[in-house]
Order: structure tokens, then sequence, then C-alpha cells
């Protein structure tokens, strides 16, 4: 792919059916990573009442998200007051472990200066010490979903984790980006426990959002990496930093700690698992498990029968950053033809994709841009738009409201890259199916041959 | 400005919840202060764009950063039954320069790109908080934009921290009286003309009730918001009665227009059987006080007979499966009252209701109705209510979504009665649509299944094979 058109800005004033989302969104989630935990925002109302809504129609769970519903008033003349309340009332009703506060375009447009509210609670309410208490600065009107989740992850670290002189064998840290979902996150952690390893993810949604049955109610975040596992996160091996956006996370880690970091840009794909399972062996000095082998066995396999349907297939990807290089990457693997790669922000990933146009924009110019594609990849919110000019859409990402198991999808991993090859190829190959009418010869008497025979289409049955 | 609309909105005269209260407080204002830290539900921006976007062939800007739309478009199940234009998502995304230099450019330049794109009758835009703090004067834009582009670009002043969605909802009505209402003549008007305020056609419930109306004859001229269309609510002044339905929201809009118009207007209701009935005889009535044919009383009155046995026997099968089921109403509003009395009709007995949203005359009328050991709940916290359905107090609870997982998570059976549901309860056939299913999920066999413990919990009540 010599020429690549690239659109790094947006020339319209109008966003039409936004693919972005705020910030404070992201930060939020990477809250409900920790184990009881309050995610606060630092505005109006309605800023928390919007990000609830989208994250309780994307993981069907029950999302702690607090306010401190700032009016009017305290708009002009500060929010510090409200804020402090705000702590306060959480603290006495859910007695939380963290309370993840993040700035909205309210308070950031005021100018709160955080860090100065954060000595004067401190100051002001010494019976808290022993409460955690992060600061994001997640304004709504720069950057979006992705840098928000990076925000609060960066501000847990330097909050919660502590140096340590000693080291704890087979610990390690995992900066586990937005673009995994709890069912990635589980998928890693049964990869990186196969080789005898012991991983903290931070966050670890896999324990929290992944559909949890509590004995008792719970106001606060349920499950996740505890702030004493946090803490401990200094005490590591070596941290696994996934996604370009957790790099800042690694940073203040690693400066924190002296814990080294291994960066990895996606999970996603053949080579991408083996560089991990690699790692992974090299760093528990033990061989790959039988049942690792086994899966890349049938990925090789998968990607064998699967790439006839793939191949030149023309493609648009529009996702959260990290995520859209993974999956275009992956579909480049695969020989097919991302046409337009469309990301709701500007980062630094976007210089690494490989797609006929890169772009940041909306779902609008999927639209325009995806009209003689073979497939679209990307949210719900693309559904609109993909049924208006008749292409089929594979749902990735958040939000996915209009499926179950939003949240334990796993694309990460020999087995995840595999159910992914699967789903899309299935697309793909149902499309066909549907478009030859049975009886006669095929044009492609191999595959069809293959799998008509297998029955998968009914055509077995006539 | 704002403020002004604030202080007349709070003055309503026309709302019950604000006749009962003393002057003093009246002078409070309706918005609640919110609690900080223990605060749930959405902003006045939410509420105007509610009640506003289901004016289907209109665009709906939202001058403001991200967040606003981008974490909240296509989240209603309000429906249309032509133009979708309602449903595309704009805004003007606000940057950290747009908030430097101000965003009224950008914002001309969207309404703009909208208008050429897209070629609407009108163009609703949103203030937001930002913009609002920053200054911007989207007042001006929207009309030197009107007159520029030749569109009616109308300005909705509700940016969220001004305080709750219900105000939002009233906001909202403020500005189609200041803007809309009255800026276009009907083609053709009938005797039996009505509007309808304060249905949003939610899972299309409107189409339940629309083709009795067109039964007995009459015509609904307009509708605010639900299936609407931007010129038939311009036309609206035009109408012989007005219907309020979702009263505390937007009363305003029908006082006002009785006020400006001389259109005499009522609270009505969809729900529930006998609420339906009145609804239907009151529109007759009130349309034939102001001249229409006599006849219609008769047409209706057949209608609700007709309606009413047909119910009735529809819901008589439930009657056996609901024998001895409770139900825990959980939700703010009166709407749900009206439904009680078919649900009771249907056999199940309702156990206890929230009245957060209530007024006193509410209460007492519930109190009236159900005895004094009926439970009423204030502030019912979520914690209270997970305890009793754990502890088996009630069968069954209708709330809206945002309390949908203290029931599930106590493995007990849920339904949705807010502006997230799928089906409609509006009319004789949303009542029985209602029993369906809350009959389905009653005999579901998943709910015996999930309450099983776990194999590592429980002791082995099978007898070994070969025992």
């Amino acid at each position: 792919m010599g020429n690549i058109q690239r659109f790094p800005h947006s020339a319209k004033a109008a966003s039409t059916n936004p693919l972005k989302m705020s910030q404070p969104l992201g930060a939020a989630l990477a809250f409900l990573g920790v184990d009881r935990c309050m995610p606060l925002f630092h505005g109006s109302q309605g800023c928390t009442a919007f990000g609830l809504v989208l994250l309780v129609r994307h993981f069907r769970e029950a999302i702690p998200l607090q306010t401190t519903a700032m009016d009017q008033v305290s708009t002009i003349l500060g929010g510090y007051e409200n804020l402090e309340q705000a702590v306060r009332t959480i603290h006495e009703r859910n007695a939380p472990a963290l309370i993840g506060v993040a700035t909205t375009g309210v308070t950031e447009t005021k100018g709160e200066d955080m860090a100065g509210q954060y000595s004067l609670f401190r100051q002001r309410n010494p019976a808290l010490s022993g409460l955690k208490l992060v600061f994001a600065n997640t304004p709504d009107f720069s950057g979006g979903f992705e840098d928000g989740f990076s925000a609060a992850v960066t501000g847990i670290v330097e909050e919660v984790v502590q140096p340590s002189e000693t080291t704890v064998k087979g610990q390690i840290n995992v900066l586990a980006g937005c673009h995994l979902s709890p069912g990635d996150v589980e998928e890693l952690r049964d990869i990186i426990e196969s080789f005898g390893l012991s991983p903290i993810f931070l966050p670890d949604l896999s324990l929290s959002m992944s559909g949890r049955q509590p004995d008792d109610f719970t106001a606060t975040s349920l499950g996740g990496v505890t702030v004493e596992q946090i803490a401990a996160m200094g005490a590591s091996e070596a941290t696994l930093v996934i996604g370009e956006h957790m790099r800042v996370a690694a940073a203040a880690l690693e400066l924190k700690t002296d814990v080294r970091s291994l960066f990895f840009d996606r999970l996603t794909g053949l080579e991408a698992s083996d560089r991990l399972v690699r790692t992974l062996s090299e760093l528990s000095g033990r061989p790959v498990p039988a049942k690792l082998r086994r899966q890349r066995e049938t990925l090789v396999d998968g990607m064998l029968d699967g790439h006839f349907f793939y191949s030149r297939k023309r493609i648009a990807v529009a996702l959260e950053p990290d995520l859209l290089y993974a999956v275009t990457s992956f579909l480049a693997d695969m020989g097919a033809e991302v046409i337009a790669a469309v990301s709701p922000t500007q980062t630094a990933v976007l210089e690494k994709l490989k797609a006929a146009t890169v772009m940041v924009g909306d779902h609008s110019d999927v639209e325009t841009l995806a009209r003689d594609a073979d497939l679209i990849v990307s949210n719900s919110h693309g559904r609109q738009g993909a049924a208006r000019i008749g292409v089929p859409l594979h749902r990735m990402g958040l939000p996915m409201f209009d499926r179950l198991g939003a949240g334990l999808k796993v694309q990460v991993g020999y087995r995840g890259t595999r159910e992914l090859l699967f789903e899309i190829g299935n697309l793909f190959l149902s499309r066909e199916m549907d478009h030859d009418s049975h009886g006669h010869a095929h044009g492609d008497g191999h595959e069809h041959g293959q799998h008509c025979g297998s029955g998968s289409c009914g055509c077995s049955a006539g | 400005m704002l403020q002004e609309k604030l202080q007349d909105v709070f003055n309503e005269p026309g709302c019950s919840t604000n006749q009962a209260k003393s002057e003093k407080e009246r002078k409070k204002g309706c918005s609640k202060a919110l609690k900080p830290g223990a605060a749930a539900g959405g902003c006045a921006y939410d509420g105007a764009m509610i009640a506003l976007q289901p004016i289907a062939d209109a665009a709906h800007l939202v001058h403001g950063p991200i967040a606003c739309l981008g974490n909240s478009w296509d989240n209603r199940g309000t429906k249309s039954s032509g133009s979708q234009l309602y449903r595309t998502g704009f805004t003007t995304d606000m940057s950290e320069l747009d908030i430097i230099h101000g965003g009224e450019k950008k914002l001309y330049r969207a309404i703009k790109e909208i208008v050429q794109q897209y070629d609407p009758p009108a163009v609703f835009v949103y203030q937001t908080c930002v913009p609002a703090m920053i200054g911007d004067d989207i007042e001006a834009v929207c009309k030197f934009a009107a007159k520029k582009l030749g569109k009616p670009v109308i300005p909705v002043m509700a940016p969220g921290f001004v305080g709750s969605k219900n105000l939002g909802n009233k906001l909202a009505g403020e500005t189609l009286l200041d803007h809309v209402i009255g800026t276009v003549e009907p083609e053709v008007t009938t005797p039996t003309d009505i509007c309808i305020i304060g249905e949003y056609n939610l899972a299309g419930e409107l189409w339940l009730v629309k083709p009795l109306l067109d039964e007995i004859g009459i015509r609904i001229l307009s509708c605010i918001s639900g299936d609407g269309r931007y010129n038939e609510v311009a036309q609206a002044h035009r109408a012989r009665l007005t219907m309020v339905v979702c009263s505390q929201a937007l009363v305003n809009v029908g006082r006002k227009m009785q006020e400006r118009w001389g259109i005499p207007y009522f609270e009505g209701s969809f729900y529930g059987v006998s609420d339906m009935s009145d609804t239907l005889r009151t529109m007759a009535r009130m349309l034939v006080e102001r001249g229409a044919d006599k006849a219609i009383i008769d047409r209706t009155e057949g209608v609700i007979a007709r309606e009413e046995s047909r119910v009735w026997r529809r819901l008589e099968p439930y009657k056996p499966r609901f024998d001895g089921k409770r139900v825990l109403l959980f939700t703010g509003g009166v709407k749900s009252w009206s439904m009680v009395t078919a649900l009771e009709g249907a056999g199940l007995t309702i156990v206890g209701t929230s009245t957060k949203k209530s007024t006193k005359e509410d209460k007492e009328r519930i109190k009236k109705m159900k005895g004094e050991e009926f439970h009423q709940w204030d502030d019912l916290k979520p914690r209270d209510i997970y305890k009793m359905l754990r502890d088996s107090e009630a069968d069954i609870m209708m709330s809206g979504g945002r309390s949908q997982f203290i029931a599930l998570k106590a493995k007990v059976p849920w339904l949705d009665l807010n502006q997230e549901r799928h089906t409609p309860y509006a009319g004789y056939d949303g009542i029985v649509n209602l029993c369906e299913e809350i009959d389905k999920t009653l005999s579901n066999p998943i709910w015996r299944q999930v309450r099983l413990a776990a194999p590592w919990d429980s002791k082995p009540d099978v007898k070994p094979v070969g025992a």
C-alpha cells in the first residue's frame, strides 16, 4: 500500500454521528477495574448520567458512577465545596477503597486547580487519610475515551503504586489498555498463569465487569484489582504494557518503581501472539504449555481455511485508536484490504496504520468511505450508516448495546485471534453463500464444495 | 434572560405540585438542590433533548464538547413513521481552540453544513454548559443563520447545569412557545383537531392510540413531539383542544396555549383501561363543547364499550396465572399509577410504590385507594430495595432501567416501565401487552435455575448413581 491518504483533522464543523466519546467516560471505565472503587465526575449531573447509561447498555451491569452535581452557582464560584461534599458523602455511604475523580468540560473550562484541591482536601480531612483519592484531568473538549482511560491509569499509578526494595519472583504487571475487553483480560490471565506467573492487571475489568452475582448489594465496583495489589506492583519482575495509550502510565510506573516495561502494540494476530508467548516463556523460564501449542496449531489451521474469504476483501474500520490498530493490522495479516481506518482522535498510533485512507472522523465519514466496502468493523453506533449503504457491520469496541456478552468478547492470543477470524470470516462466507444460488456449479468449486458439503449452509439437505 | 425564563417556569400556575406549595416554597423553584456524591438523573439539556428530539424531520444540533452528544446519541426508543433524520447525531464537538476563541463561528458553519446537506425544515440548536460558560451567544447565531439560510434555526436554551431533566422538559416547551408554535398555518382545519403534548411515541405507543382516534373522527393536528414533524408542531395553535400527557413536564405549554390562543387543555393519560376511556370521553366532550359534531360522543362511547369488553376478555386468561403475584412498583411518575387499576384487574397485587416524584395529593389519593397499610416510600435506597427483593417481599419489580440490576442481581423478575423499553403499553392493547410481558417473565423457567446453589456449595440431594 504505497499511497496512504491522511486526513488528520475533520474538515467539517458538524460532527455527524460521532465516533468519539469523552475523556471522563474512559477514565470511569479504568476506575471500574479497581475493586471497591467509586468513579466520580466533577461536573454537572448530566455528564454522569450519559456516561452511566452508555456503560450500562454495553456491559449490562450496574455501573457505580457519581457526580459532584455542579450547578450554575458552583460552576462560577468554584467547585471545591461540591467536590469535598461528594467525596465525604460517598465515603460515608459506600466506604469505597478508592474514589476516582475525573474532571469534565465544565470544571476544566472554569480551570479548577485539581492538584490544589487535592492538597486542600487532604489538609481539611485528616480522618480520611486511609481513603485513596485519584484525580485525573479529563476535559471533554480535548482527546477522547482512550486518553481519559490513560489519564486515570496514570493517576492510579502515581497515587497508589509503591516502590519496593524486593522483587516477588514470578509477579508480572500488566497495564491493560481500554482496547482489551473484560474477556480479553480473562484470556490474558489464563495465558500468563499457564506459565506459572502471577499477573496483576491494572485495571482488571475481567473481575468487575464480566457479569457478577454478588451475595449482597454493593454500591461500589465489585471485583477488580485491589488497592493493595496495585501498591505491590513495585515488587514485580516486569510490566507488560498493552497498547500505545498505556505508554504514559508505563513511564510513570517505571519511573516510580524501576520495574522494566515490555511493550506490546497489539495481541491480536499470529505473530503478535507469538511475541507474547515467547516473552512469557523467557520471563518464566518455562516451556510453552501444551494448551497454547494446540491453540497455535488451530489458529494456523483457521488461517489456512479462512484466507479464501479474506483475500482482497475491502474493509472499513472505525474504532478507538489502539483497537483500530490491532484490528486493521490483523485484517491486513489475513490479506484483506483496509480501505479506510477512521479514528475518533488524533494519536501517534495512526502513523502505523495500514490503510488506504486514514482519517480522524465520525460514522458519517465511514458511511461515505465504505460505500463499496465488503464490511464495516465498528461499534454499535455504526449500525444506522451501515444499514443505509447496505454493507454488513461487524461490531467491536464500545458501545455495543445491541449484542449480548459485549464485554466478554475475546480477540487476543491464539484463541482470541481464532474467534475473531472465524466471526468475520463467517460474515463473508454467509454472504457468498447467500449470493450463490445452489444447485449449479460454483465459480470457485474448491472452497464452496468443501463447505457446502459439510452441510453448514443447508444445501446438503437437497 | 435564561434566569427570567427559569423563574417563569418555576411559577407555573398550571402545575399541581406548584399549587400545593406555599408562597415561600414556590419562590425557591422546583429543582431540588442536588446532593453532590448522591445524585442521580439527567440534566436540563438531557430533558430538552428528550422533549424535542422526537420531532423527526428536524435536525438536532448540540453545541458543546463531545460528552453531551457523543456519549448519548441513539439511545432512545422514540419512533418515527417517516423521516429518520432525528436519529442522526449532530454536534459541534467543541475543542480546546473553540473554547479559547469562542464557538460561534463553528456553530454557524455547522448549521450551514447541515442545511446544505440535509435540507431539514428546521434546525434545533441545543445550548450546553461549556459554551454557556464562555458566553457563546447562540441565540444571535441562530437568528443570523435563520436569516442567512432562510430556515427556522431554533436555540434551545437549557444548558445542563441549570437543573434537572424535568426542568429541561419545561424549557424545551418554552422554546416551542417562543419560536415554533404559531409560525405555520395549516392548509385545512377541522372542528376535531387536537394537539397532544408530552407523548413521545416510545416503542410506537402513539400508534396504539391513533387508530382509535381515527375511528372516532378525532384528528391529531400535532403531537409534541412523538412521531412529530416540524410543520405540524408549528401549527399546534390551530388545534381545538390540547391534551397534556406527562402532566408535570409540559403543563406550561398547555396552559400558555390556552392563554395565547384560547385553546382549552386537559390532563390525561393513555395508560390503563379506565384512564384511557376517561381520556377519550374528555376529548370528545370538550371538542363538542367547542362546536364539534355531537356524533363523536356516541362514536366514542361505542369505541370505549367495544374496547373495554375486548380488553377485559383478553386479560381474563392472565387472572389465574397472576393470582397471588405481588408487584413492587418503583417509578417516580404518576404515570404508572394509571396502570395500577388495570394490573389489579388482571389479578396482580401491588405491594408498594415509591412516591419520590409524587405530590401530596397523589399520596393522599394512593392512601385512599389502597388503605393505610400500603407501602409508600419517599426515598428508598437501592440497598433496601435489594433486601426486600432478596427477602421475597415481591414477585416482580417494575421500574426504570436504572434500577434494573437491583432486581436482576437479587434474581427477581424485572420489567422496564421507562423509555428504554421496546414494547408499547399505551391504550387498550398496551395493557394487554404489559400483562403479556409480565406473564412471560414471571413464568420463565430460568428463575428456578439461577437460584440453585452451585455444586460446590450444596449438599448432594440426589442419590449417587447405583445406590
